[in-house]
């Protein structure tokens, strides 16, 4: 579903349109092209390289609707150098995109079947479109649940869509943090708690998985012991992305480069290597 | 009216053990129940029970001068709620309170120990699985300590 790019590697520019504070160190921005008046498709998964002129690029997972498909929705942590001056950056300011990059979470394989969606932190950024998208076509899923875990209360994203979307029987949404003060009335543990308990159909399941990678190791495990095999479960990888078309090598990972080939796996493709101290 | 081993044999914790060992342990157990905000337990205090939570959610909290009482875990349906019991001194290191409306079943800790002093294939048998537990719990606390989601520097 990527759009075809006449140079990938020269930005476009396009103007913020909107900023968003999730949480005290991560927002949203909606972004609409400066110069052409279509936005390019994505899937839910894919990514853009954002610029931020004279300080660098980052990639960056697509967090908004894909339906929508008028303006692209990204969700920062300013965590680095030039996520730092992008959180600084201000309504109407521009930025440079290229993309959208790399493949998507498997939406379309997992017609009629449940689906459990696993996010842990900013993970849920890049998970959010496949909600959108699955929300659209309810009907044609089985169950649909959303467990995610964060921090502390403070960090969770998207927190008016999280109650909405736990208020909306059509998807189960179980939210924990790590951490919490007296007054927080929901869980506390992480994530992977809530795996074993889930309701779902083990046999007729797809997984899809997004974190820190050791949240996605502990996840895996648990999953595995409910009988998910390997390639019933999607994960996102994150590794150094720099030309995002295969050219650099920077996000090499063993065989495959993460900008090209992913940044979405079945874990039976990468099951090899994942969690390896040496790679 | 459904037995209480007929029950308990549907929960996990007491999934695959033998019909025996349930009617012994039913012996020992109540049903209760707790309003949202009811203390269950306070640290310090004797640790006689534990809970098999049936349905709702209790936090464990322990008390942090000046941040008040911290929830350090939530405890849910089909959870085991207190392990302090089958230790010296039988006391609780934290704290519990319903978040929600919560049904549990309570088992008598002196009732079960002797009951699993005088048959130690029962004692076997709860102590494989209340140490399953503590290591699930062990892990997840590690996996918490690990702070995945905090900034990298």
């Amino acid at each position: 579903m990527s759009a075809v790019l006449s140079d990938p590697m020269a930005p476009d520019p396009w103007r913020i349109e909107r900023i968003h504070r999730e949480t005290p160190d991560t927002f949203t921005m909606e972004l609409k092209p400066v110069a052409e008046s279509t936005v390019p498709s994505f899937a839910p998964g894919q990514f853009n390289m954002l610029y931020v002129f004279g300080v660098g690029e980052v990639p960056i997972s697509i967090s908004g609707d894909p339906l929508a498909g008028k303006s692209l929705v990204h969700t920062v942590r300013a965590v680095g150098t030039v996520t730092k001056v992008m959180c600084a950056l201000k309504r109407r300011d521009v930025l440079g995109v290229r993309g959208p990059f790399g493949n998507h979470w498997p939406v379309q394989e997992a017609v009629g079947r449940d689906v459990v969606i696993v996010a842990g932190g900013l993970g849920l950024a890049p998970l959010r479109p496949v909600l959108y998208q699955i929300l659209a076509r309810r009907e044609q899923y089985g169950r649909v649940l959303l467990l995610y875990g964060a921090r502390t209360p403070a960090d969770l994203l998207y927190q008016r869509e999280l109650e909405n979307w736990g208020a909306c029987s059509d998807i189960e949404v179980q939210v924990t943090v790590d951490h919490a003060s007296d007054g927080w009335r929901g869980s506390v543990g992480v994530v992977t708690r809530f795996i074993p308990a889930a309701k779902f159909d083990p046999l007729d399941t797809i997984a899809l998985v997004c974190g820190p990678e050791v949240m996605m190791r502990f996840t895996l495990l648990e999953l595995q012991k409910r009988g998910l095999a390997a390639e019933q479960v999607f994960l996102s990888l994150e590794r150094n992305m720099k030309c995002a078309i295969g050219f650099c090598g920077h996000c090499q990972y063993v065989p495959v480069f993460v900008c090209k080939d992913g940044p979405v796996f079945s874990f039976d493709r990468v099951q090899g290597w994942f969690g390896k101290r040496e790679i | 009216m459904r037995r209480l081993d007929s029950i308990l044999a549907e929960q996990a914790f007491f999934k695959g053990m033998d019909p025996r060992s349930l009617e012994i342990i039913a012996g020992c157990a109540s049903n209760v129940r707790f309003a949202a905000g009811d203390w269950i337990f306070h640290e310090g205090e004797d640790a006689s029970q534990f809970y098999l939570i049936r349905h709702g959610k209790v936090a464990l909290k322990a008390l942090v001068p000046g941040r008040g009482e911290v929830p350090v875990q939530t405890i849910e349906e089909g959870d085991v709620l207190g392990w302090s019991w089958l230790f010296p001194p039988y006391r609780w290191h934290f704290s519990a309170r319903a978040l929600e409306l919560t049904r549990a079943t309570a088992f008598d800790g002196a009732c079960l120990r002797m009951k699993a002093e005088a048959d130690h294939d029962l004692g076997y048998e709860l102590l494989k699985r209340f140490s399953q537990t503590i290591i699930e719990r062990l892990q997840a606390t590690r996996l918490q300590m690990l702070d995945v989601y905090g900034v990298r520097v």
